[in-house]
């Protein structure tokens, strides 16, 4: 991996907590990608995908975009096929289970000082440090 | 249709965001997660830029009766920390550190056209269907 790029982190962060922040200020919702995806596959009524499917649609073009300015995206996968296939599984089922992901409890949880979203993200950190451990330092 | 164009636009903003902190890409993400290796620390850096705006905002916020584009606002009512929250996070967290990627980033990773990608969300599709037929069925 390249030098860390601790700045560019902390810049992107400020936008992604902006972008949360506005979700909330304008549209009323917690901005948890998670639960955005996941009611766009059962919620209803349809005015409650629309706003999902929105969302979800810039996420998407928001990288084109970015993409397109940058000459391409910065993003080497680390595993092949089968090891796609299992960790979407498991973020798949897990987040669903455990009602959010990195920006849902990380994010949005923590800003709301809600203990659920504080055990969530320490228990997914932990689970995922032990995870890259075993896998690079282990087996 | 208001709400519709605020909900993209905010989509687009979110997105860049992960494009910039790099979070797209999963070789920083398990670098962070890396910590007997070479580790990064630039996961905390987003973590501490977004908390930096959301800490502050989001009680300020809330303070409101409704949205500025009139919606109530919809938030999470559970407050229990029982078992389902823990292994819900605990399965997420271990799908994490195999692949390095999360759902904002994968699917704002779907504009780079890579076939990996794309499996990985169609998986995580499938496990979101999953457990939500598994957590009715109780």
């Amino acid at each position: 991996m390249a030098e860390s790029n601790f700045f560019g982190g902390l810049t992107g962060g400020l936008l992604i907590g902006l972008a949360a922040a506005l979700l909330l200020l304008f549209n009323g919702r917690i901005a948890g990608i998670s639960g955005i995806l996941g009611g766009l596959i059962d919620a209803n009524p349809i005015s409650e995908r629309l706003w999902r499917g929105a969302f979800i649609i810039g996420l998407v073009c928001g990288a084109a975009v970015y993409s397109w300015i940058h000459g391409g995206l910065p993003l080497q996968l680390q595993v092949r096929s089968s090891g796609l296939l299992l960790a979407g599984l498991l973020v798949g089922f897990g987040t669903r289970l455990g009602s959010g992901c990195t920006s849902g409890h990380g994010v949005c949880g923590l800003a709301r000082s809600s203990p659920r979203s504080l055990v969530a993200t320490a228990t997914f950190i932990a689970c995922g440090m032990l995870t890259v451990y075993l896998t690079r330092h282990v087996f | 249709m208001l709400p519709l164009i605020s909900s993209f636009a905010l989509g687009v903003l979110f997105s860049f965001g992960l494009a910039i902190s790099e979070m797209i890409d999963p070789a920083r993400v398990i670098g962070f997660l890396d910590v007997a290796g070479r580790w990064d620390p630039t996961l905390l850096g987003v973590m501490g830029g977004a908390l930096a705006v959301t800490l502050p905002l989001f009680p300020w916020i809330q303070q409101r009766r409704k949205s500025l584009l009139g919606e109530p606002f919809h938030l999470p009512s559970q407050a229990r920390i029982d078992a389902r929250l823990i292994i819900g996070a605990a399965l997420f967290g271990i799908g994490w550190g195999l692949a390095g990627l999360c759902p904002g980033p994968a699917i704002a990773g779907l504009a780079s056209r890579s076939g990996g990608v794309f499996l990985f969300v169609l998986a995580m599709i499938a496990g979101q269907w999953l457990a939500a037929r598994s957590t009715r069925a109780n």
